[in-house]
């Protein structure tokens, strides 16, 4: 039972001094998770700390390989991604 | 001569008058605070507009976390508020900092205040924060600590704050309004959930408040900054001023958002609009009525003052710092006897005030100016090289600091490639949108046409002048040329 960091983490560190488990470590090229320490917060809190407090949509992924913090979900930014002006760099979409 | 920025002349100044606008209780600026804060903000030396000439801060890059989302952030970034926009600092452990701000203070002993302020919210980060401060208290007693933050863990960090050699703590209060607030902050971390919206604005703004109470109370300073928003707290804005004034803050720091569309941010990408010149300046002078404006500050950066800028800061890189072997006991020494020299010299040029100019034309417009410079109080900065302008408003009444207008690529990038793009020089000459002149220690050829084209006369003849005098003494130059017209401000504005 584990969650995952994938590679959209733009390394920001929000998520690692609120792991009750101190499961989330620095590593390149983004930060990870390590399995055998993350308890998805069970018996800690309601809501997995990390995906609580990720700003980025789609850096941290459940069990199943699904977005805990689907796209749009938290800035909107992203639902409207296709009406963007071409001006704006692909990394930053 | 009235200078609008206070501490000016503090209470026991020895020229005996009250020539500043500390004089006449009921007035007085500085008047809605209690006595204990009045006098620790006259005698601090980053709040004296004569004294940030002189002193240097630095910020370390200690606290990465940030507990909230702000429209105007990209988190990929620096947080837009206290950094560069799309900058990207070094992430240092307490330990290396305090590393590096011993080897900063004993290389550049006008060093004198030390900031966290990110690369996120520096109470989102206690640990890593107060670790910090703690070593610092113990080993650089001689160095000022402070702090920036959104305001969230505020109230449950005041009592950890008040146990170090903290001086000010600045808040960062966008918004009184939940309605408002909701515009400006999609989420924050609150008691272990993501909450949005009206909710978490009202969450947030509440702490805000509740923390400036508490740090007012125990009587550590309290720095207000807002990000003026167009559209959406501008208006807003002086009923902030008014609230956070009312309650104790100190000085109120109106500075404008900074939203373009290759940073990534909500604003950036949704099109959301950027203040003028003009509605900044407007906004700052209907809050300043009200409330101290600290328009010399530079938002406690990392290269304030120019004396820890671009150039230095190669110095002090993480591997040059850990091989460094510094004595700080011996350092403390020189910074005493720099810093007493520096107060000494600040003493008289209070005693002296500024020299006058005589002004001949008793009438005349008032006029922007433009000044270079790289600290000192001089205009000793080239045209080419400078990465923000200080504004100065002149009139026959005299000269006095409006803000700073930083320029994000100086004309001459590096030593060889001046004139690099007009581009640079375009930007540059609408960041100086609405200056009559702009004084500097030299201006090349080909800025200078264009300068004048725009209607802002470019002057190296005041080279190493200090900057008020030099300001004066262009402006009455112009104004006996005839410079100074309207025409000519139609013309710019046509132009
Ligand atoms: S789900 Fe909880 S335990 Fe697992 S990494 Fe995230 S915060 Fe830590
Ligand atoms: S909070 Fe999200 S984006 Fe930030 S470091 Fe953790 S996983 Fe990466």
């Amino acid at each position: 039972m584990a969650l995952e960091i994938i590679d959209s983490c733009v390394n920001c560190w929000a998520c690692v001094p609120v792991c009750p488990n101190d499961a989330i470590y620095q590593a390149q090229p983004h930060f990870l998770i390590d399995a055998d320490k993350c308890t998805e917060c069970v018996g800690d809190h309601d809501e997995a700390q990390c995906a609580s407090i990720c700003p980025i949509e789609g850096a941290i992924l459940d069990e199943l390989g699904d977005a805990l913090n689907p796209p749009g979900s938290l800035t909107g930014i992203l639902l409207s991604a296709g009406e963007l002006p071409s001006s704006i760099p692909q990394d930053i979409r | 001569m009235d200078l609008p920025v206070l501490f000016n002349d503090p209470p026991a100044s020895p020229s005996g008058g009250c020539a500043a606008n500390s004089c006449g209780s009921s007035d007085d600026q500085l008047g809605h605070l209690p006595e204990a804060i009045r006098d620790k903000v006259f005698n601090h030396p980053c709040y004296s507009e004569d004294a940030h000439h002189y002193f240097a801060r630095m910020h370390v890059a200690v606290a990465p976390a940030c507990n909230i989302q702000c429209h105007y952030c990209n988190r990929k970034y620096d947080c837009a508020n206290e950094s560069r926009p799309g900058v990207v600092s070094e992430v240092l452990s307490p330990e290396q900092a305090v590393k590096k701000v011993k080897a900063v203070a004993a290389a550049i002993p006008q060093m004198s205040v030390l900031g966290i302020a990110g690369p996120g919210d520096p109470l989102a980060n206690p640990q890593r924060t107060f670790d910090t401060f703690r070593m610092l208290s113990e080993q650089t007693p001689d160095i000022k600590l402070c702090v920036s933050t959104n305001g969230l863990s505020l109230p449950e960090s005041v009592e950890e704050l008040s146990k170090h050699n903290i001086d000010h703590v600045t808040i960062t209060i966008n918004c009184v309004d939940p309605e408002v607030g909701a515009k400006i902050y999609p989420w924050i971390f609150w008691q272990n959930r993501r909450i949005r919206g009206i909710e978490a604005a009202r969450i947030l703004i509440e702490q805000q408040q509740r923390g400036l109470e508490m740090l007012v109370e125990r009587g550590i300073l309290v720095k207000v900054n807002s990000v003026l928003i167009p559209g959406v707290n501008d208006e807003h804005l002086k009923e902030v001023s008014r609230i956070v004034k009312e309650k104790g803050a100190f000085l109120h720091n109106v500075m404008p958002l900074i939203a373009e569309a290759e940073h990534g941010t909500f604003y950036g990408l949704t099109g959301q609009r950027e203040p003028s010149h003009a509605e900044l300046q407007a906004l700052q002078d209907a809050c300043a009525g009200d409330m101290n404006m600290m328009r010399h500050c530079r938002q406690c950066r990392a290269d304030a003052v120019g004396l820890l800028g671009e150039d230095r800061g190669a110095e002090f890189t993480l591997d040059k710092i850990d091989a460094m072997e510094i004595d700080y006991a011996a350092a403390m020494e020189t910074r005493a006897r720099v810093h007493a020299d520096i107060a000494e010299e600040l003493a008289q040029r209070r005693q002296h005030g500024p020299a006058p100019v005589p002004i001949l034309q008793a009438s005349g417009p008032t006029a922007l100016m433009a000044v270079a410079t790289k600290g000192g109080g001089l205009v000793n900065e080239h045209f080419g090289h400078a990465r923000e302008f200080l504004i100065y408003e002149a009139s026959p009444a005299g000269v006095r600091f409006i803000g700073h207008r930083r320029v994000e690529t100086p004309y001459c990038e590096g030593d060889s490639s001046c004139g690099e793009g007009e581009s640079a020089l375009a930007k540059i000459i609408d960041a100086l949108e609405g200056c009559r002149a702009v004084l500097c220690a030299k201006v090349g050829y080909e800025p200078w046409s264009a300068l004048e084209n725009a209607g802002i006369q470019p002057n190296g003849e005041h080279a190493l002048e200090p900057i008020e005098e030099a300001v004066l003494a262009l402006y009455q130059e112009l104004l006996e040329a005839g410079k100074l017209t309207d025409d000519v401000a139609q013309q710019r504005q046509s132009a």
